[in-house]
């Protein structure tokens, strides 16, 4: 079997967060911003396995469980929340939910 | 006892107004006249039955309230306060009586908070423990903003937040200085104590007492007014309602003036001497610039306002001078001119009233319609300008001969004054009572309520102008007490001013007289 | 009898308050006769406690009464009081003598004016305030007496208040005279500070005794108290003020413009002689000043048509002679130039004044005329006044008042040829202009028919300072006419004898000098004005002529130096720009509201953006640990 350096899997994992953070930053609907946010969730569950995996331990394959569980209704309750913005403001683009805007 | 009895009755009347507000008009104004007359037969009395004692003071209250933080509370009257406090209740009557039917709207609010400035004025003019000052300091500040702000003119919320911005600022200033004297003192003496008797003749360091003064002055020096801090004044005086105006300019700014003599001069003797000359240089460019700018308004009250700036900047002139002289005519010039610039806010409020306007190019030979109050316009402009007979004279003499034993320079600069003075007193009366209608105003004269107002104020200027000697014979002890640290400084800084100017005799001539 | 002396102002002062009070309820002629009575009553007073004074002299210098005591601080002494020698007592006279006359001429003069109780309480407070600056024996007291007679002369003046340029013209007086008295007040600081004292008397001591003759301070002090006077009298260089001042009605111009307020700076400086003497310099620039006064009014009288402009002009000039006499050291002659001027102009400015209110307020000389014949006694009256305004030789008090002037201003010790010449040309000039006056507005055509005869109460004291013009002069005769010197004997019991040269038996010819110039104005203005002939219409038109209406330009010189640029200075800052330094904090507080809002602009991807970027400066700083 391969051995992979653990900084080259860190590596990984970071590369794949910056991956999610950018689709964040760079795309404009609603439901792919969700699911850029998903990728950097996952990869923050890679970095748990890759501990665990460093040290030996189970502790890290449990969390990644929890963090499948929080993903999971934090993306039930976003997509409730898209579908309620797309019936206010009739689109998904996120520049256009912009009513907190300070008046001047 | 009797000197917290004076601020609860204020206290009391206070509240008591602000429930009967909503069952009718009369009874707040009612209760407020009331709360202050029993004051003032209160201090009146006192006075009468009790003469000052030299060096010491009349009465001395002194109980303990945060020991662990050398808060106490301590008031203390003597002939300076009683002589304030008098002027206050007095004024106090008279801006309860002038507002009898201008406010209108919320009445039991509105005298709620005059009677609360007044016993913040009362405080400030009796607190001898620090912390306690700045709480009567703050206590003048908000519900005259709620004046000015509620039941002003047009610009009444800019003027309130330029009032009550430029204030705290500098009281927060002073706040700083208070509690650096608080740590000097402890870290000097081991004790740390707010109280004012005990802070007296701490030893500081030259530049370390310049800091802390710096500190006091800017509260005083934004009260007083003086330039180029006096930017609220025009504002807050114009925007004001009567009673506030009159509250402003015959009390506020005199409690910067009281906190000059009472703090500034004896608890600094050797940075105020360092800081005479900016502050006599100060004091003189107040009186000639406030002139100036009183000259060229339209606005009535703006123009009265003004006036006050430059009459403040003699009394800025007075205590920087250091000599029992000066400082009687500090003190007579903070009532004379407490009355007379009353009066002259009065004049306008009553026009106002009838007129509905403030601006002068609108008015014009209104004595044809309103004789009385032309007469009392002239009698008040006349003591504006500082005529003999009047009390200003009386004041702006003092000072000036003071000022000139001191300064000789200053004192020439400052005498022109009087010519700055007779240019704005004389517009007013042409602008206003004089010349052509302007405009064809149908408006009655005084009614009797008004014209009790106005004799009792016209009957006191004459009384200070001809019969002084009672104000001198009660602040004389007072004062003399301030300056005690002092007469040795300044023969020492007359010594290094003689080899300065080149007229060398007339300063020998003085220091032998002295 | 000292007791009486206070009552002297008192009354008049009580007058004012009851008509100021009362004035409302009372009617006309209640108010006219308690506003003329308490100055007759005073005027007795005066005439009882003279008498008793005369009487003493000289053992008895002076009286002195101390009311109360005004104030007390420090080592500052001031008390009301009051004290009567030779020289308050000849002031007193005339003040209460002339004042009463007046008084009882504006009755009829102010009848048909809707401010008549208002007139006479403004006229009381006067004489009150005047007589209390003769009478004071403290320089303070003084000083309340001199503001108090600016004042009324301020009300006065703009008496008939609906007319702007009236209330232009008093306010011109009020400041012109505060600048005065300011400069009088900061050398009223001095003598305190030098003496500790307000008493005049133990000023004058102090300063005999203490102040060498000649040295800076006493010159400072001189020069600042002849500032005060100078503002006052009306003379170089605050002398515009007075041809304004006509506005006011004539009994004002008579009274305070004539015969009081302005001799009060001759008052000042006889009072304080001593602090003068010790200023050798000040004295000769008195002398100088009152020189060219009397030079420069003259000329200006000579081209003016108002009638009461003339008349103004004229007062400058003889106040000029005042001064003249005051800076070579001849005070009693003065002090009795004083005298006899007050009687001949107040009765000029009285007759002047019927002219005008019978002619419907006309005041150019030149619309008037032929009324020789339609108002007799005005005319031989006025005719009396303008003759001994002239100096008409023998027969007019002013003539030997004048003439002791002019006789001063050579034999002095400080006197000299070039004043005496000063002197004379103004004489020549004073005929020249009496009579311009008399030819223009009494003979030739009538251009303005007089509306109604003047009556009783007008006339009568015309002709009472008509009679006071003619034999006023006799009770002070020099050498060459026998020796009486009953006037100066009574006031150089207060004052010092003049210092004479050496030249006694030249004064026969000085005398004849003075009397054929005066003989010869008159007899030109004769062929100027009466005649008419056609070089007096081009000069009328020339630009000298013009210069001289102006007063010498001096009005146009203080409007440009002075007034225009105080007005720009005011209106240029009317904003303050101190507050421009509120209104710049208050408007970058708002920028730097404006910049940071940019920040909240309500795109979420702004804010994701904002917090990857903190993390990653937090993780940096973290790392550099």
């Amino acid at each position: 079997m391969l051995t992979v350096p653990v900084e080259t899997q860190i590596a990984f994992a970071g590369i794949l967060f910056f991956l999610g953070l950018i689709g964040l930053l760079v795309r404009r609907n609603l439901v792919f911003m969700l699911m850029s946010i998903e990728i950097m969730f996952n990869s923050a569950g890679l970095v748990f396995i890759i501990a665990a995996r460093h040290w030996n331990q189970p502790d890290g394959q449990v969390m990644f469980i929890f963090i499948l569980a929080v993903t999971a209704v934090e993306v039930a309750i976003g997509l409730a929340l898209i579908l309620q913005v797309y019936h206010h403001f009739k689109t998904l683009d996120v520049d256009a939910i912009n009513k907190l805007k300070d008046e001047n | 006892m009797i000197l917290i009895y004076l601020i609860v009755i204020l206290l009391a009347g206070a509240f008591l107004a602000w429930i009967t507000g909503n069952m009718s008009r009369l009874l707040p104004r009612i209760i407020s006249l009331t709360a202050l007359s029993i004051d003032l037969i209160i201090i009146i009395s006192y006075l009468v039955l009790s003469a000052p004692v030299n060096n010491k003071w009349m009465v001395d209250i002194h109980y303990e309230w945060i020991p662990q933080f050398g808060i106490g509370i301590h008031l203390a009257m003597d002939g300076l306060s009683v002589l304030m406090l008098i002027l206050t209740f007095f004024l106090g009557i008279v801006s309860v009586l002038i507002s009898w039917k201008e406010i209108n709207t919320k009445v039991g609010f509105f005298h709620f908070n005059l009677l609360l400035i007044l016993a913040g004025i009362v405080g400030v003019f009796l607190s001898l423990d620090l912390f306690m000052f700045y709480f009567f300091w703050e206590l003048m500040l908000v519900p005259m903003y709620f004046l000015i702000g509620i039941w002003g003119h047009e610009n009444r919320t800019k003027a309130a937040y330029k009032f009550f911005l430029y204030t705290q600022a500098s009281g927060l200033l002073m706040f700083i200085s208070i509690l650096a004297l608080y740590f000097v003192h402890g870290n000097s003496t081991g004790i740390y104590t707010f109280d004012y008797l005990q802070i007296l003749g701490t030893h500081m360091s030259a530049s370390t007492a310049m800091l802390i003064m710096s500190g006091f002055l800017a509260a005083f020096l934004v009260k007083l007014p003086v330039v180029p801090l006096h930017n609220w004044l025009p504002d807050a005086h114009s925007e004001a309602p009567t009673a506030g105006s009159l509250i402003l300019a015959a009390l506020l700014l005199k409690t910067g003036a009281y906190g000059l003599l009472r703090f500034i001069v004896p608890l600094f003797p050797e940075a105020s001497v360092t800081f005479a000359p900016i502050g006599m240089a100060l004091g003189v460019i107040g009186i000639l610039y406030g002139a100036k700018l009183a000259f060229a308004q339209t606005d009535l009250k703006r123009m009265i306002a003004y006036t006050s700036v430059s009459h403040m900047g003699f009394v800025m002139l007075g205590i920087f001078s250091f000599n029992e002289l000066a400082y009687q005519g500090v003190v007579m010039q903070m009532i004379a001119h407490g009355i007379s610039t009353g009066a002259l806010f009065i004049i306008a409020g009553q026009l106002s009233e009838r007129i509905h306007t403030r601006d002068i190019t609108k008015m014009g030979g209104l004595w044809g319609k309103a004789p009385f109050m032309g007469a009392i316009g002239l009698i008040f402009s006349m003591a504006s300008l500082g005529l003999p007979g009047l009390g200003n004279f009386i004041a702006e003499l003092l000072i000036l001969i003071g000022a000139f034993k001191a300064n000789v320079w200053m004192a020439c600069f400052a005498c022109t004054g009087l010519i700055a003075a007779t240019l704005y007193s004389l517009r007013i009366m042409q602008k206003v009572f004089f010349g052509t209608e302007n405009t064809k105003w149908e408006m009655k004269d005084l009614s009797i309520r008004e014209k009790m107002v106005s004799l009792s104020l016209v009957l006191i200027i004459f009384g200070l102008g001809l019969f002084p000697q009672p104000v001198f014979d009660i602040a004389g002890p007072a004062l003399l007490k301030t300056l005690e640290n002092h007469t040795d400084k300044t023969i020492q800084l007359n010594e290094a001013q003689k080899s300065k100017t080149d007229l060398n005799t007339k300063l020998y001539f003085f220091n032998k007289i002295n | 009898m000292t007791t009486l002396i206070p009552f002297i102002p008192a009354l008049p002062l009580l007058s004012f308050l009851i008509l100021a009070l009362f004035g409302g309820k009372l009617s006309r002629k209640a108010a006219g006769w308690i506003g003329a009575g308490s100055v007759g009553v005073s005027a007795i007073l005066t005439v009882i406690t003279g008498i008793h004074l005369i009487d003493s002299l000289p053992a008895i210098k002076s009286y002195s009464v101390i009311i109360w005591q005004w104030m007390h601080a420090g080592n500052l002494n001031a008390t009301i009081s009051f004290s009567l020698d030779s020289l308050s007592l000849v002031f007193c006279f005339v003040i209460t003598f002339v004042g009463f006359l007046i008084h009882i001429y504006s009755i009829e003069f102010m009848a048909k004016d809707e401010g008549f109780t208002r007139f006479f309480a403004y006229m009381n407070l006067f004489v009150g305030s005047m007589l209390i600056l003769v009478l004071a024996d403290n320089i303070l007291l003084l000083y309340l007496g001199w503001e108090g007679v600016g004042l009324c002369s301020y009300l006065l003046i703009g008496f008939w208040y609906k007319e702007p340029a009236n209330g232009t013209a008093a306010r011109k007086a009020f400041i012109i005279t505060r600048i005065g008295d300011t400069a009088m007040i900061i050398g009223i600081f001095i003598l305190f500070i030098s003496f500790g004292t307000f008493n005049i008397q133990d000023i004058m001591h102090l300063a005999s005794a203490k102040w060498a003759s000649g040295s800076a301070i006493a010159v400072i002090t001189a020069f600042l108290l002849l500032g005060g006077a100078l503002g006052k009298s009306a003379q170089l260089p605050l002398q515009t003020w007075l041809p304004d001042a006509m506005a006011g009605p004539s009994p004002v111009s008579a009274l305070i413009h004539a015969a009081t307020m302005v001799t009060a700076g001759v008052y000042l400086i006889a009072r304080t002689n001593i602090l003068f003497s010790l200023a050798p310099v000040v004295q000769a620039v008195i002398a100088v000043i009152g020189a060219l006064t009397l030079l420069i009014a003259g000329f200006s009288a000579l081209a003016q048509h108002d009638l009461k402009r003339i008349l103004a002009y004229s007062t400058i000039s003889q106040i000029g002679y005042m001064f003249l006499a005051l800076g070579v050291g001849a005070y009693s002659a003065a002090i009795f130039h004083f005298m006899i001027h007050a009687f001949f102009k107040a009765l000029l400015f009285l007759a002047a004044g019927v002219v005008i209110l019978v002619l419907n307020e006309e005041h150019d000389i030149f619309k008037m005329g032929g009324l020789r014949k339609k108002m007799p006694v005005v005319f031989w009256t006025f005719l009396i006044g303008s003759a001994s305004l002239s100096a008409l030789p023998l027969i007019t008090a002013g003539f030997y008042s004048k003439d002791a002037i002019l006789w001063f201003s050579y034999s002095a010790n400080s006197g000299g040829i070039i004043l005496w010449l000063a002197g004379i040309v103004g004489a020549f000039l004073t005929a020249l202009y009496s009579f311009r006056m008399i030819f223009i507005t009494f003979y030739g055509e009538a251009k303005t028919e007089p509306s109604f005869p003047a009556g009783k109460l007008m006339t009568v004291p015309l002709i009472i300072l008509a009679v006071l013009s003619v034999i006023g002069g006799f009770i002070e005769l020099p050498a060459s006419m026998g020796t009486v010197h009953l006037f100066s004997n009574l006031v150089n019991n207060t004052l010092p004898i003049v210092d004479l040269k050496n030249v006694e038996n030249m004064e026969g010819l000085f005398q004849l000098i003075s009397a054929l110039i005066a003989m010869s104005g008159i007899y030109l203005a004769y062929r100027f004005y009466y005649r008419k002939p056609a070089y007096m219409e081009t000069f009328n038109y020339s630009r000298i002529n013009h210069f001289f209406e102006s007063g010498f330009g001096f009005d146009k010189v203080y409007y440009t130096f002075i007034v225009k640029p105080i007005i720009w200075m005011a209106e240029i800052d009317k904003k303050d720009f101190f507050d421009q330094l509120n209104i710049s904090i208050s408007r970058l507080a708002l920028l730097g509201n404006r910049i940071v809002s940019l920040t909240e602009n309500g795109k979420l991807r702004w804010y994701i953006l904002s917090f990857a970027i903190g993390i990653a400066v937090i993780l940096t700083l973290m790392m550099n640990k």
